[in-house]
């Protein structure tokens, strides 16, 4: 089975079913009803016309839950009123769909589920493992997010700003289960991209696209972090650099530069170094720059600090790091690395190993325990 | 079947007899660690005994109830804690025989030198759901 289209249908299949008058909600759990089903039943009998499957079952599922519904509330002597017409959808549903599962009234962890399941097609069951958190209490979180957005009218535009940070939320966290939410993330971006012309998103495209064209590379087959400076670059997806790069030459063309088109920008400048000694750093602190202005994100300043270390030297990175407030996090990971560049090997795996305990993640926590260990290990012999 | 928690702790329970700080081990040392925690729990995931792990951060906060319309009171991380848990395993085993032999298993990790670190584990079983036949 094709599970890529039947999750790239999701959201044109919802979209039909508000458009043909049922509440977003209900439409929702129709089509989760008939992607389970699809799930089961298309890998032995696959449907010759998989969204006039989807269509059809989700329909009926709508309409056996509203008839259900208007059964109960009958014996429950309540009035029982024709279902109101749904609002009219505006001309590009799947955008406003964004729209509506990033709506800023959501809570950040509520707006990624409700985008992960109406629009990216997954079962409350992927998103639940992909997170680590019981089935129910997922399903619990995405119906309170449905409550939340319920009375948001379908034809208002929405704000991008708020769907890039869903997407970014989607790339950046969560647990690689049996689906992959980097992936599924690009996935999103680029039919987003498709859906609206807009720098910003072209920007967190090409973000994405080369942060993920190193993944190969990242990871050590013990789980921990391999650095940018020591992975193996052949491993790097050159395609994925390619089109990257490509997405993001057009979208700074337009010169309404934003946070994600910088970020962008300095991530394509790594993928452009054929090896870390020729790195461009002097550009990566001019992006830095750029990113400062546009955010007041302090973790810029601190990866800021680290860029000129490289181009400057250590000593004027560590002056850049004296500057800023040493409670941030990786703060003892930068100051350590630059200690090390500085060549004081024993200040260095101190503030390794301190910097290990204050990790927030598994994989950065052995990665820089290994790195104190490496230098206690070359200063003993 | 029977739940049992295997705990870790940063400090208070007795000292291992390999005990070198990790930060002291090689980082092969290192490798060769993280590789047998991840296949012990790989294996108990096969044999259907595998519930749930977790590694927890070293610092924590204490918080408390401060009265109607006050913010909670926090107090802490304190250094001088005796006893600090680093992380847990829970597994879902036939009985106690099973659960001590597991987190014998566990104990004996690769640190320093490649040899077992001999880390004493707390065992404590979960409290059951109570039975339906009780007379």
């Amino acid at each position: 089975m094709n599970e890529a289209l039947l999750r790239s249908l999701t959201p044109q299949v919802l979209a039909i079913l508000v458009r043909r008058g049922a509440d977003f909600a209900a439409a929702e759990d129709a089509v989760q009803d008939a992607l389970v089903q699809a799930i089961r039943v298309w890998p032995d009998d696959p449907p010759r016309d998989p969204k006039g499957w989807l269509i059809t079952v989700a329909w009926h599922r709508f309409l056996d839950a509203t008839r259900a519904d208007a059964a109960r509330r009958r014996r429950e002597d309540v009035v029982d009123e024709e279902p109101a017409p749904g609002p009219a959808l505006a001309v590009d549903d799947t955008l406003q769909l964004y729209f509506l599962c990033a709506h800023p009234s959501l809570t950040p962890s509520s707006a990624v589920a409700l985008t992960l399941r109406a629009v990216g097609g997954l079962t409350t069951r992927q998103i639940a493992r992909a997170y680590l958190v019981p089935e129910a209490t997922m399903a619990q979180r995405i119906s309170r997010a449905k409550r939340t957005v319920s009375g948001v009218r379908f034809d208002q535009p929405g704000d991008v700003a708020t769907v890039l940070r869903v997407l970014y939320l989607v790339f950046n966290e969560g647990h690689s289960g049996d689906v992959d939410l980097a992936a599924e993330a690009i996935r999103l971006a680029r039919q987003l991209a498709a859906a609206i012309d807009h720098p910003e998103v072209a920007g967190l495209l090409a973000l994405m696209l080369l942060h993920h064209a190193r993944r190969a590379a990242r990871t050590a087959p013990d789980g921990g972090r391999v650095p940018l400076a020591e992975q193996d670059r052949s491993l790097w997806d050159t395609g994925l650099i390619a089109e990257g790069v490509e997405i993001l030459q057009a979208a700074l063309a337009r010169d309404r530069l934003g946070e994600f088109q910088a970020q962008a920008a300095v991530a394509a400048l790594h993928a452009d170094a054929p090896t870390a000694e020729e790195t461009d750093w002097v550009q990566i602190v001019e992006w830095y720059d750029e990113l400062a202005l546009l955010t007041d994100n302090p973790v810029v300043r601190l990866n800021r600090a680290v860029a000129v270390g490289e181009a400057d030297g250590p000593r004027a990175g560590l002056a850049e790091l004296a500057k800023l407030d040493d409670s941030l996090p990786r703060y003892a990971a930068v100051a350590a690395y630059l200690h090390e560049r500085d060549g004081d090997l024993a200040m260095a795996a101190r503030l390794y190993a301190e910097a290990s305990e204050k990790a927030s993640d598994l994989a950065e926590r052995v990665h820089l325990t290994r790195q104190a260990a490496r230098l206690n290990a070359r200063r003993e012999r | 079947m029977a739940k049992y928690l295997l705990l870790k702790h940063y400090r208070g329970a007795p000292a291992p007899a390999n005990d070198v700080p990790m930060a002291q081990w090689t980082p092969e040392e290192i490798s060769a660690h993280v590789q047998y925690m991840n296949d012990f729990a790989a294996r108990l995931q096969e044999t259907g005994e595998y519930v749930d792990s977790q590694a927890l951060a070293p610092e924590g906060t204490f918080v408390r109830y401060d009265g109607e319309g006050r913010p909670p009171v926090t107090d802490g991380p304190f250094a001088e804690t005796k006893d600090l848990v680093a992380g847990w395993m829970v597994i879902d085993v036939d009985g106690y025989e099973r659960a001590v032999e597991l987190a014998g298993e566990l104990s004996a990790a690769p640190g320093a030198g490649g040899k077992p670190i001999h880390e004493w584990l707390e065992l404590r079983p979960f409290l059951t759901e109570p039975p339906t036949i009780t007379e």
